[in-house]
């Protein structure tokens, strides 16, 4: 099993560089180059040559894409082209921003839908189990953005509960930044809560219907002691499953989230760049983004080995 | 005489059933059965598929499964109507006084728990037995099951065991509690044949030495005969005959239970070899890519034209790879085939269309042997136009010959294969290969998944087939009974190899090899004894222990 | 073959708005880009959903956005689909070296989230209407690939087609005749679904202002338009993310009926 493991981690490293190479050679198929971007269309062609040898626009691709990634394996991602700030400064404060935010939201979203998974699978095809799958197929259907403004509408301008923005610093309590970010919150909890019931709720029922489920029925156990002692075993690796899928869609909803309520994270500083064409910006947060997906499916991965009986338990 | 101590009377059974496209309907599926269990003796429910005998047997624990529910009659056990009996004791008879005994332990043994704690959970659950108590019985029922190392198999987890030993340890399960009574539901029929006969002579066995009373469900009369001590034939929902075991066997009085007891009584004359075969099958040793071990070992057999020749085996044994080389889905690592006078290519995609015509197949399952979205008309009526180039008027006169043959009438044609009964839906696929006017038909167990007297049905069709066509058959199958219906001669393969190969009668004529002797011992016969009988005279462990 | 009542409802509500979306020009009570009245002027007869941010007629902004937006969805939804069913129909019948190639790279662009991705090759990009259709229709191929893959090689497997091969069928008779038709009704199904996907994500990039330009409309870029409206009360926002939701649950409602059709998958005429 310890091989399974260590193969898997080193899938996922793998992954990790095809995908930085990837994201870099996705930035180089641009018509025109970084440089035109940043002196626009009038340029003297000296001063292009000029920024060019400066940002090392010269040098083979191969070589570019190396001291790109030698720079962020120590830390450094480079300098954005718009500022000229060091990314990796602007990056760190915006990070802990943007976790502090998908954390809140996960501490909200992950319980909660599995209470209510759990509820629509004991109250299966009665009125509790149809009133969430209603309310699953609506929030589903509207961009997280716009569920954003109607609770903004709602919650801030209606009943004025909440501020519509969710400007923090460091200088604000804790208290006061969660409730600076209590709309975003319930925002992004809603925009996973949907997905993740339903995904619970099909884990769950996959595993009851099955045949040792059946069994325990006629050992005249009650159907607490059945989940207890005989599906949760087996549903803890589909619903670490579930979660994680989850969180990877949250950090997605982080970005478009963030912009609605400007908040000073990651996502909004990719939107901005990317409108500003930044690419150096870009890159560095598209890869940050895509290693937080790949590594929350990672883990999923390991957990479901991790609780196989079959590989636990080796003939 | 004692009371009873499971009373049946008038039990109604039903269930809502969802068409596709069309309102939720309910069914009857068992309406008004009657019947009595006496303590410690067996009864044996017996029927083809849609009889409702497990249904009836899940009864017995006031179990209705997936959709099916008790809508009418009573079910006495001990005395006291389980039906009418509030939730709570109804969960202390399940697991307590009556226990129950799955087709498939695999699926049944929770996969993420040792085996001991699921033995004994419902004992210690019902306060029968303290843990250590508890422990100490399951050992002593793993010991008389005939389980290897009965200390500590229970600490196992049920993957870590094979199939024939998880059905013991299901019944000990069962009888962990001390039961009084054990519903075993097909219990054996997921086995190889050979695994069959030691798991039934386990369960006979503890059942005996336990005393305890059971409803031993199974479609196959001749298994039932062995186990227990009357029979109830049961056909859609309704008891045809009741019983005796000596007197069902020997003197049935229903004409349904006549034509059970009879199955399988074809008797074919064997046709003597012509002087070419039709097909030469010669050294092959065959091996699926990625493996490192050959499934098929050296194998040389011939068949002759409008003879069968049946390939005889348990799972695993390389009989339908042998298949597969032979139609050429599996190019063989050594060996060469020859069909009609010519070599045949290794690669299906290179052979010449008439070979290709020529070397038809049937399959196990008639389901999805058939495209879905296909009529009858269009599934038959492929081959002739694209190997004859049969069209309009001609091509129609020539589906409705065939479907003649195979004994359809007029208005098949139009049907599609979900609207086909299991025995049609096959006798189509025997038409599919027949359109192509084939030398050589190769059936892979094309009777495995029918009912017997369904299957008898499709053999004889098979034969008659044969006698007009003078088509060859390769017959691929585990029931030797089926074998001897319709071969003229057969190859027995064990482990890729073939160990002994001839004719029908030299095959089946002692004196026999030991893993020969093993398989045709282990064929159920349709008599009382035949199973002490047996493994009085067992040369040879079963494979599967 | 009876319709239920759900099923139907959405079937007519989803053809309204693409009826509302081809005669856009015909339906909408001034053009698209016109300045009628004041700033935020609320509903009126003159006006039936007030006007937006610069004084445009909210009404007709929203069918001319609807038209932008279900045009952009179903041009990338059909990309998506021809490239995707094809290249995966193909990787599950040939197998072998095609298949593991074609299914380690959709692997890989999956291993991204699909608006970083696009995000990314936006940053480079022209924001055109026919750059965002091919984005989306390559990005959201891989998902029809997987499906149309995983859907084609159960079929595959079944007897009826290595009974077709044994034949000597080519492999147009085998994908066409054997494959397809029992592939369908579940792609179809996800056809709704990905359409869906689709308007989702092409409004949420003209949200962000990275999708469709000012001064066309479109649904996403009407909520950017009248963002600060919310602010003093002013519902105009709200307007497209009713829309989409409209037209979002209609849609489910067709695809989980012909999704509920698959089981009768060996239901003939069904």
């Amino acid at each position: 099993m310890m091989q399974l493991l260590i193969q898997r981690l080193a899938l996922g490293l793998l992954l990790l560089i095809l995908v930085s190479i990837l994201i870099f050679a996705g930035t180089m198929i641009l018509p025109g180059d970084v440089a035109q971007q940043i002196l626009g269309q009038s340029a003297t062609p000296e001063a292009l040559a000029n920024l060019r040898a400066e940002l090392g626009l010269n040098e083979p691709p191969l070589t570019r894409y190396f001291d790109w990634l030698g720079g962020i394996l120590t830390g450094d991602l480079g300098t954005a082209l718009t500022s000229g700030r060091s990314i990796s400064e602007d990056i760190g404060r915006r990070l802990s921003n943007t976790l502090f935010l998908a954390f809140w939201a996960a501490v909200i979203a992950v319980p909660l839908a599995i209470f209510l998974g759990l509820l629509a699978v004991r109250y299966k095809d009665r009125w509790p189990d149809k009133l969430i799958s209603a309310v699953t197929l609506t929030t589903i259907s509207i961009p997280e953005f716009m569920i954003g403004y109607v609770l903004i509408y709602w919650i801030s301008i209606q009943l004025g509960w909440f501020p519509s923005v969710a400007i923090i610093n460091d200088g604000m309590s804790v208290w006061q930044k969660l409730d600076a970010i209590a709309v975003p919150v319930i925002v992004l909890t809603l925009v996973v809560l949907a997905h993740m019931m339903r995904m619970t709720r099909a884990a769950i029922l996959n595993v009851m219907q099955s045949a040792y489920i059946e069994t325990a029925e006629l050992k005249g156990l009650g159907m607490l002691k059945i989940i207890r002692k005989h599906a949760f075993p087996n549903a803890i690796a589909p619903i670490v499953n579930v979660v994680m899928l989850n969180l990877a869609y949250l950090v997605v909803g982080v970005v478009v989230v963030e912009v609605v309520f400007a908040y000073p994270g990651m996502g909004q500083y990719l939107v901005d760049h990317v409108s500003k064409r930044d690419v150096p910006v870009v890159q560095a947060c598209g890869l940050i983004f895509a290693a937080v997906y790949i590594g929350l499916n990672l883990i999923a991965d390991l957990v479901s080995i991790l609780t196989n009986p079959r590989l636990r338990h080796p003939k | 005489m004692t009371d009873p101590l499971l009373k049946v009377r008038g039990l109604k059974i039903g269930a809502t059933i969802y068409p596709p496209g069309e309102k939720p309907r309910d069914i009857d599926i068992v309406h008004g059965v009657d019947f009595d269990l006496a303590p410690g003796k067996v009864l044996g429910l017996i029927g083809e598929s849609g009889a409702g005998k497990s249904t009836i047997g899940l009864a017995s624990m006031a179990y209705g499964r997936g959709g099916v529910e008790i809508t009418g009659g009573s079910v006495e056990v001990n005395g006291r109507d389980i039906l009418k009996a509030p939730f709570r004791d109804v969960r202390r008879l399940r697991g307590g006084e009556v226990t129950y005994v799955s087709q498939s332990a695999a699926a049944s043994f929770n996969p993420a728990k040792q085996i001991m704690e699921q033995v004994t959970e419902a004992a210690i659950f019902q306060n029968k037995f303290t843990k250590a108590q508890a422990e100490a019985r399951a050992v002593e029922l793993f010991r008389k099951l005939g389980l290897p190392d009965p200390e500590n198999i229970g600490s196992r987890y049920p993957h870590q065991v094979s199939g024939g030993q998880l059905q013991r340890c299901m019944t000990a399960l069962a009888l962990c509690p001390e039961p009084d009574l054990v519903v075993f539901d097909e219990p054996t029929t997921a086995l190889d044949v050979t695994t069959q006969i030691d798991v039934l002579a386990a369960i006979k066995d503890a059942i005996r030495d336990t005393g305890v009373a059971a409803l031993y469900i199974t479609h196959d009369l001749a298994v039932v005969a062995q186990v227990s001590d009357h029979i109830m034939v049961l056909q859609q929902g309704a008891m045809v005959e009741y019983g005796t075991t000596d007197q069902i066997i020997n003197a049935p009085r229903e004409d349904y239970t006549k034509a059970l007891v009879s199955v399988r009584s074809i008797r074919h004359e064997e046709k003597q070899p012509t002087a070419t075969p039709v097909l030469k099958v010669e050294t092959i040793t065959a091996r699926y890519k990625g493996t490192d071990f050959d499934v098929l070992k050296d194998i040389t057999v011939d068949l002759h034209p409008g003879q069968t020749l049946a390939v005889v085996g348990e799972s695993g044994s390389g009989k339908s790879t042998l298949a597969r080389v032979i139609t050429g889905l599996l190019p063989p690592s050594a060996g060469q085939i020859t069909f009609d006078g010519r070599t045949l290519t290794p690669d299906l995609a290179t052979r010449p269309l008439d070979d290709l015509r020529e070397l038809q197949m049937i399959y196990q399952m008639a389901d999805t042997a058939m495209n879905p979205r296909q009529t009858v008309g269009t599934i038959i009526g492929r081959p002739l136009e694209f190997y004859f180039g049969l069209k309009g008027a001609e091509k129609q006169k020539r589906i409705q010959e065939l479907l003649d043959q195979i004994e359809l009438g007029v208005g098949f044609q139009e049907r599609y294969p979900a609207e086909l009964s299991g025995g049609q839906k096959q006798r189509v696929c025997i038409a599919r290969a027949l359109a192509a006017k084939p030398k050589l038909i190769i059936c892979d167990e094309v009777t495995s998944a029918l009912d017997p007297l369904v299957a008898d049905g499709i053999l004889k069709l098979l034969l008659e087939l044969q006698k007009r066509e003078d088509v060859a058959y390769l017959f691929i199958t585990h029931d030797l009974a089926t074998v001897r219906a319709i071969a003229d001669s057969i190859a027995v393969m064990y482990q890729g190899s073939v160990v002994r190969y001839g004719s029908k009668s030299q095959v089946l004529s002692p004196p026999f090899d030991d893993y020969t002797d093993l398989l045709l011992s282990s064929v159920p016969e349709m008599k009382l004894g035949w199973l002490e009988e047996v493994l009085k005279h067992r040369k040879m462990e079963s494979a599967g222990n | 073959m009876r319709v239920p009542f759900a099923a139907l409802l959405g079937l007519i509500v989803t053809s309204l708005f693409f009826l509302t979306a081809i005669f856009a020009p015909l339906i909408a009570p001034y053009g698209m880009a016109e300045v009628v009245g004041d700033v935020w002027e609320p509903p009126s007869d003159q006006f039936l959903l007030g006007t937006d941010s610069i004084g445009r007629d909210l009404l007709s902004r929203m069918i001319y956005g609807g038209q932008t937006t279900i045009f952009i969805a179903t041009a990338a939804t059909a990309l998506s689909f021809v490239l995707g069913s094809v290249l995966g129909f193909f990787a599950a019948v040939s197998g072998g070296w095609i298949d593991q190639t074609l299914s380690r790279f959709v692997d890989l662009i999956m291993s991204i989230p699909t608006l970083i991705f696009a995000l990314v090759v936006l940053s480079v990009m022209p924001t055109t209407i026919t750059i965002l259709i091919v984005l989306m229709g390559l990005l959201d191929s891989t998902r029809v690939y997987r499906l149309a893959r995983a859907v084609a090689v159960d079929i595959t497997v079944m007897d009826y087609v290595e009974a077709a091969r044994l034949r000597g069928e080519k492999i147009g008779w085998i994908i066409f005749r054997e494959t397809l038709p029992n592939a369908l009704s579940p792609l179809v199904a996800e056809m709704g679904l990905r359409f869906i996907f689709a308007v989702l994500f092409v409004s949420t990039l003209s949200f962000l202002g990275l999708g469709v330009q000012p001064p066309q409309a479109d649904w996403g870029g009407i909520v950017k338009e009248n963002k600060e409206g919310i602010n003093y009360g002013i519902a105009a926002a709200l307007y497209p993310a009713f829309a989409i939701a409209v037209l979002c649950i209609s849609i489910n409602l067709v695809a989980d009926w012909v999704l509920g059709r698959t089981t009768s998958l060996k239901g003939g005429r069904g």
